[in-house]
């Protein structure tokens, strides 16, 4: 048995749980640790903000699976997480940061940088905790691993007071069972339900599938595929669901929702019965919620018993891990046949195909669907996509077709701005071998520009997508829409990104013309570092098509038909 | 209607305001809560009196409830006849011409007079919410200075004992 300060400690317990990078940031309150992590083989990411931390950590998490770890020091350092948390929150993503706190003789006399950490993220965690015990320490950081990963995921935050970390006691690493009496991230649903569920299926005409980030959280990808080859239902799927299921195979009929394929939404309102498969039923895919899928029986499989009946009332709700249920109703199912169904949504995708930007003449206008359409052609639908937040985010979704699971990343519940770049560092990080791109927008990316230089620092390799239109595109888009066209505080200067690339030991590029893409493209595979792309294009493009909320979800604002034919 | 909802906590720091952020944030409204150590070490008891229109929205409380690291066991008693309980210390005006009547008040609600002052009685009693509301009307002609009532707290009727099944220490 050693004797060991609780800095030490802490990295002991974070080698034990595989953990191979921190992002993070130093400060007086977390000093020890960072003292202690020198002697550990576990790498530190020093990003420039703490945001950028927690979102790398995040970005790490989805690309990989695994736990990201975010760390900051008190008050400031910690407070700056919280956009990263609550994004983790919001997207079931598991992270655990860990924050010093003033010395516990101090807690509660506002001292300097103290800030109640814990009361502050109580909201945005899915469990939190302030150590001010060094008995206490390790099995509070094997605690919070384990419910960060476990069940519906989530960000868990260990607040770990200054002496604490200094304290020295004997310790030594005993494998054994986390003990949580009050959690219980397992549950299953009897043979019954799955037989009620089965019921639905083989008795349904125009049935179709609702995947979402559930099926990429527990790995449901094979039983899926197993389900949907079977009973011959066809799918869509979440933002956060994209990649579950491969987007060229010919029962997928693509995303749903307010940004979704309008083939999509006519089919769910048309549908007899929804399979909603780790999925939650937001206010983006449902539309208005009175008017939704009124002919359809619901069944949904779901791991977080809290989201049953949250939105939607549900016929049948199995509650547990989509993985194993899935292996557990598919053998209730009938082999089904469905063309007539399908052919019916077939249908509606020829109007779609004539309305869609790519295939229209440019005229010497390059827009973002051009780009990211190029972007796709040229890393052969391969690479790790990492997007921002607005409206590439949602042409991303419409022009990159993800065959396979994470090699999206993208902030959906929360919408956080500034995401892609400091994500994609950690996605990078957890998948070297992937090659990454960021595709956001000129606002977003002003937010957390600055970790252009980590990666410098850290030798990191990925390309920078800017769809550069000039405004705050989303808003500006519905000031369009809505506001009758007035553009409040969306026209936005931007820097030279090429000069600001340079400045940050990247490289910039700017591209203007569709015939450039490709070149420019091609440039940044090929040259190490972070290359950054400035694609100049269409300012006042909109999105389409576009469920306005509170609209009903087949209500939706389309593409103008092209006047001419051609 | 008013749902009658038990959970066992256990007994950390924090516990009472992650239970009161929950029904903030969901916007679930509390009626009352009481909460008290119980006889097992280390495990308080709370009683959460909430407002649920729909059935649907009680289940999803307990769903909320349950996804609680620090709650152990949640109980809806609503539908099991619980024995409920509130009690409640009322300050009142009484004078010379006065005091006999609400002596009389008192005893036929079975409340006790805990104290006598010049100008004031103190009065405690216990029984069912509604029973102390109505007490509390037929104090009113006479002033009340001071009111403080407990929460409800309840245990369910019989021999089942409904922190039995399924058990409260569950390790995984
Ligand atoms: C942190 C944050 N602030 C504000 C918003 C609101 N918002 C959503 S999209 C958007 C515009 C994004 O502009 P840009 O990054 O240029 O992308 P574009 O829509 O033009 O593609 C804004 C301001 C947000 N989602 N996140
Ligand atoms: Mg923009």
């Amino acid at each position: 048995m050693a004797i060991l300060s609780g800095a030490q400690i802490t990295m002991e317990v974070l080698v034990k749980e595989g953990v191979e990078h921190i992002f993070g940031y130093p400060g007086g309150a977390i000093m020890p640790i960072y003292d202690a992590m020198l002697d550990y083989n576990i790498h530190h990411v020093l990003t420039r903000h703490e945001q950028g931390a927690a979102h790398a950590a995040d970005g790490y998490a989805r690309a990989s699976g695994k736990v990201g770890v975010a760390m900051a020091t008190s008050g400031p350092g910690a407070t700056n997480l919280v956009t990263g948390i609550a994004t983790a929150m919001l997207d079931s993503s598991p992270i655990v940061c860990i924050t010093g706190q003033v010395p516990s003789q101090v807690i509660g006399t506002d001292a300097f940088q103290e800030t109640d950490v814990t009361g502050v993220t109580l909201p945005i965690t899915k469990h939190n905790y302030l150590v001010t015990e060094i008995e206490e320490l390790a099995d509070t950081l094997r605690e919070a691993f384990y419910i960060a990963r476990s069940g519906r995921k989530g960000p868990v935050l260990v607040d770990i007071a200054k002496d604490v970390q200094n304290e020295k006691i004997e310790f030594e690493w005993i494998d054994k069972p986390v003990k949580l009496p009050g959690y219980r991230p397992d549950m299953s649903a009897d043979q019954k339900t799955f037989q009620e569920a089965a019921d639905l299926i083989n008795n349904s005409e125009r049935p179709i599938i609702l995947a979402g980030q559930g099926v990429i959280a527990s790995g449901a990808m094979t039983e899926l595929l197993k389900f949907v080859e079977r009973t011959k239902i066809p799918l869509s799927m979440t933002l956060l669901g994209l990649g579950g299921f491969p987007a060229s195979h010919p029962l997928n009929l693509g995303m749903m929702g307010m940004h979704g394929e309008a083939w999509v939404n006519t089919a769910i309102q048309e549908a007899d019965l929804l399979l909603a498969f780790g999925m939650r039923f937001d206010d983006r895919v449902t539309g208005n919620l009175a008017n939704y899928a009124k002919h359809a029986k619901k069944i949904h499989i779901e791991i977080d018993p809290t989201e049953v009946d949250k939105n939607v009332k549900v016929d049948v709700a199995i509650v547990g891990d989509l993985r194993e249920m899935l292996e557990k109703l598919t053998p209730y199912t009938n082999e089904g046949n469905r063309e007539e169904w399908i052919s019916a949504i077939e249908a509606h995708r020829g109007d779609s195909a004539v309305r869609d930007i790519k295939h229209m003449p440019d005229m010497g206008h390059l827009y973002a669907a051009h780009v990211i359409h190029d972007i796709w052609r040229l890393t052969d639908g391969d690479a790790l996509v990492v997007t921002d937040v607005g409206q590439h985010q949602m042409w991303e979704t419409q022009y990159y077709h993800h065959d396979t699971p994470r090699s999206l990343v993208t902030s959906g519940g929360l919408g956080t701005m500034g995401f892609a770049l400091p994500a994609a560092m950690g996605a990078k990080l957890s998948c070297p071998d992937k090659e990454v791109w960021v595709i956001c927008g000129d606002g977003g990316f002003q937010m957390t520009a600055a970790e252009l230089t980590t990666l410098a620092q850290e030798n990191i390799d990925l390309n920078v997508a800017i769809i550069n239109n000039g405004y705050l595109g989303m808003v500006r888009q519905w000031q369009e829409f809505f506001y009758d066209g007035r553009y409040s505080a969306t026209p936005m200067l931007s820097p030279d990104f090429v000069k600001l690339a340079e400045a940050h030991h990247a490289t910039g590029i700017q591209v203007s013309q569709r015939e450039d893409v490709e070149t420019a493209v091609r440039k940044a595979q090929t040259t190490p570092g972070a290359v950054v792309i400035d694609f100049v294009v269409e300012q006042e493009d909109s999105v389409y098509p576009m469920v306005a909320t509170g609209a009903d979800l087949d209500d939706m604002i389309r593409r103008p038909k092209p006047e001419i034919e051609w | 209607m008013i749902h009658t909802i038990i959970a066992y906590v256990e007994d950390k720091p924090g516990v009472l305001n992650r239970v009161a952020s929950l029904f903030r944030r969901r916007g679930f409204n509390i009626e009352s809560l009481a909460v008290g150590h119980t006889n097992m070490a280390g495990i308080s008891r709370m009683t959460i009196m909430v407002n649920a229109e729909e059935e649907n929205l009680a289940k999803r409380i307990e769903a909320n409830l349950y996804k609680l690291v620090n709650v152990l066991r949640v109980d809806d008693l609503t539908h099991k006849s619980p024995v409920s309980r509130e009690l409640a210390l009322i300050k009142v005006n009484a004078d010379s011409k006065t005091r006999s009547e609400i002596v009389q008040i008192a005893d036929i609600f079975r409340a006790n007079i805990v104290d006598t002052a010049s100008q004031t009685l103190i009065l405690e009693i216990s029984g069912s919410a509604e029973k102390i509301t109505r007490l509390l009307q037929m104090l009113e002609p006479f002033k009340i200075v001071e009111v403080q009532r407990t929460g409800v707290i309840a245990i369910q009727r019989g021999d089942d004992q409904d922190s039995s099944d399924p058990p409260i220490f569950e390790t995984q």
